[in-house]
């Protein structure tokens, strides 16, 4: 057993209100720089959609992350045999017209220019070029199923649902999205670093980060290939890739990444995992149909004595074993077992999970009296005289799951390599939950019912106001339980601690990079 | 004449050469992040393909042919004996030059016509189109007009690189080559001087070590498990990646 920690991630997708606010706040602080403009390491995709880039799913296409060979894995795009022999001309990068040509108006020319009879108007203009340009495509302009035919038709997801199945998705009464907020995934068996010919990606032991070292990186273009999530970008000005570095100056100073701390809907968790690493290999390797089983059990119980003793032996600081114990990710992933990864099949074992998304709900619209609800408002209240209830619940019940509006393998493709029992089993918990509640607060459900929909999931009262509690109540610190870097130890980190015995001082390491940044 | 001759083909030769050893350790030593070569197949990925495949292709194969021809002139002149192995070797050598000259004029072209490629280029980019072109024809132009190149290369030419990585110059062969090969022979220490101006410095760090690494690659800041150890706090050195 070789215990590593790891800063992993779950995204409450039943909470993402796609208000792009975590994608802001990231651009801002990281990629708001020439030749990074097109880039968004963290973006929201509306799904079904073809997402950012487009079609990033399709590895027909991309040729990115894994794939079985023999008894075990070779990258699909990349790697030392291909990768070096397609080192002059990558044929399976993505160009810059796959995510879009950044774009600002001239803004000016509302101010400067002459009178005239026509209004002036800010012409787009091309961010590369800096020349006028006909704006085809932005990072969000597939949201909430615009220009359906173009996006949300062309989602790879679909393609295992029956032509019936499709047409009846975008049946207007039907017709139902969700929102996808992605980051890099810092998975355990990263394709990016794997497909690195200078060697310039690592994953940092500590905490799991997977960084690129601009210093060695020498523009072979071969992660962004490899990334079957296309988080890894080129800078076309500097000539380096870039990705998501999961804020780590922040972490390391027991802040929650940006995304996370501006996340306006709190579906955002962040905490350590304990995991064995000697078995990534073999995890990576297994069969399609049990990745995500395999993965989990990867993931080992912080409480487990057995695991505390190696994980000591490994170097693994007690304030971390500490955070893991406290982790929400370990309760969402492990102990209550609802959340998932995205896209398993990509044989990446990403770290990032998912709470796949109540939305399949059924509902059916009621007539009903409201003039009792309405005498108890107050004078100055407004109220709407309407006689209509949106009503979501079935006699049977867990017939909502069973009828869902969107098709579960659609969910199924998207978070359990096309298995849909374990994302049914994830929903009917959620569902649990929120009977089990309402029998709490409404009243309308009786308690043996609330009982009987616990149990038949394998929950308890006390587990169902715990998952309740972190999924409505939590407070900052019970949703990002970030493990102390120990910057008192810090210096140790750069230089012996030694060498700085007896001396205090300012300045830099080493002189600021002259190109690009 | 005789003291330009000295000067191309013997302090050129060593000035070039001192600049690429002292210019390309410098760069990466002060900067590892300049050692590359600029991309552009993000914003334009479907001519380079045409461009660059057959440009770098022949130009590694030139380079082998020209290196084997130096290194081993002996073993050339043995295997040129035979004309049919002859005309074998010049026409391997001349197609890969065609393929060079190909596909320089289309990276060149395709450089030159994208208005987004233009942004990415630099004053050395124009500077080394422009040198590696001229010697890229005057290598065709040489290897059509005065036959067969590689059996003087290795008779008259080898003996005299050799000269120089023996530090006793001897340039009379040299000197009485006709001006064309002359040219080809400045153009050559030419590029060895720019190359750590300029982005060919790339070749310098080709990644062949990615061969012999395994795929994944986890860094630690810090043994923290001989952090642990009592009796070594003092001793531990540096860790090897900062």
């Amino acid at each position: 057993m070789d215990i590593r920690s790891q800063i992993s991630m779950v995204f409450h997708l039943d909470k993402c209100i796609g208000c792009h606010t975590c994608s802001i706040a990231c651009k801002n602080i990281w990629t708001d720089r020439k030749g990074a403009e097109y880039m968004w390491w963290n973006n929201v995709e509306t799904k079904p959609g073809t997402g950012y880039p487009g079609k990033w799913e399709d590895q027909d296409i991309y040729k990115g992350g894994w794939e079985k060979s023999g008894n075990g894995i070779k990258l699909k795009g990349a790697g030392k045999k291909k990768g070096l022999s397609n080192i002059f001309h990558n044929p399976h990068m993505p160009v810059i017209d796959d995510y879009y040509e950044p774009f600002t108006y001239k803004y000016l020319d509302l101010i400067e220019s002459p009178a005239s009879d026509d209004q002036p108007t800010a012409r787009p203009v091309s961010l590369i070029t800096g020349k006028p340009m006909d704006i085809k495509m932005g990072p969000n302009w597939d949201d909430d199923l615009s220009g359906t035919p173009d996006y949300a038709r062309n989602d790879p997801n679909l393609k295992n649902l029956s032509p019936a199945e499709q047409q009846a998705m975008f049946q207007l009464e039907r017709m139902a999205f969700f929102y996808l907020p992605r980051i890099c995934n810092h998975c355990l068996n990263p394709g990016c670093v794997a497909s690195c010919p200078s060697g310039a990606m690592y994953k940092r032991g500590e905490d799991g980060i997977v960084l690129i070292n601009q210093e060695v990186c020498r523009a072979w273009r071969m992660c962004i290939t490899a990334c079957p999530y296309k988080k890894a970008y080129y800078n076309w000005h500097s000539g380096k890739s870039e990705k998501c570095i999961l804020c780590y100056p922040r972490i390391e100073a027991g802040y929650a990444p940006a995304c996370m701390h501006s996340c306006v809907g709190r579906i955002r968790y962040l905490g350590v995992i304990l995991y064995d690493a000697d078995r990534i290999h073999e995890t990576a390797s297994a069969p399609e149909n049990e990745l995500v089983d395999r993965q989990m059990d990867m993931l080992l119980d912080p409480f487990d004595p057995e695991v505390i003793e190696s994980a000591k032996k490994n170097g693994i600081a007690d304030s971390t074993i500490k955070a893991a114990q406290s982790s929400p990710i370990y309760k969402f992933v492990k102990k209550w077992g609802m959340a998932l990864p995205l896209h398993a099949e990509f044989r990446t074992l990403p770290m990032l999970f998912y709470v796949p998304p109540m939305l399949p709900v059924m509902a059916s619209l009621t007539e009903v009296d409201n003039s009792a609800q309405a005498e108890k408002l107050g004078d100055i209240a407004k109220y709407w005289p309407d006689k209509w209830l949106y009503d979501t619940s079935t006699e049977e019940l867990w017939g909502t799951i069973d009828q869902a509006r969107m098709p579960i393998e659609y969910m199924a493709s998207l978070f359990s390599a096309g298995d849909t029992e374990k994302v049914k089993v994830r929903l009917k918990k959620l569902l649990a939950v929120r009977i089990y509640r309402r029998w709490k607060t409404v009243g309308d459900i009786s308690e043996e019912k609330a009982n009987q929909v616990l149990s038949d999931v394998g929950l308890t009262q006390e587990l169902a106001e715990e998952i309740y509690y972190l999924t409505s109540l939590a407070k900052f610190d019970d949703r990002f339980v970030v493990p102390a870097a120990h910057r008192e130890q810090a210096i140790e980190m750069i230089e012996n601690a030694g060498d700085r015995k007896g001396s205090t001082g300012f300045g830099f390491k080493e002189g600021t990079a002259k190109r690009g940044l | 004449m005789t003291s330009l001759n000295s000067f191309l083909f013997i302090a050129f030769p060593y000035i070039a050469f001192s600049v690429l050893v002292i210019g390309a350790t410098y760069r990466y030593k002060s900067s590892g992040y300049k050692v590359s070569s600029l991309s552009s197949q993000f914003l334009e990925g479907k001519k380079v393909f045409w461009g660059i495949v057959p440009f770098h292709f022949g130009i590694i194969l030139l380079f082998i042919g020209h290196l084997v021809v130096f290194l081993f002139p002996e073993a050339v002149l043995r295997w040129n004996s035979d004309p049919v192995r002859l005309v074998l070797h010049e026409g391997i050598g001349f197609t890969f030059g065609i393929s060079v000259l190909l596909g320089l004029t289309i990276l060149i072209v395709r450089r030159w016509f994208n208005p987004r490629l233009k942004m990415v280029t630099n004053r050395m980019d124009v500077v080394i189109e422009v040198v590696l072109l001229s010697q890229i024809i005057l290598g065709c132009w040489i290897a059509l007009g005065y036959r067969w190149g590689s059996s003087w290369f290795a008779s008259d030419l080898s003996p005299y690189l050799w000269s120089l990585v023996k530090l006793s110059p001897n340039i009379e062969a040299v000197s009485a080559l006709p001006d064309v090969i002359k040219l080809h022979i400045v153009g050559a220490f030419l590029i060895l001087f720019l190359i750590p101006f300029t982005r060919l410095v790339h070749f310098l760090v080709a990644p062949f070590h990615y061969i012999f690494r395994p795929y994944q690659v986890v860094m630690w800041y810090w043994d923290k498990k001989q952090i642990r150890e009592p009796s070594t706090p003092w001793q531990i050195t540096r860790p090897r990646n900062n």
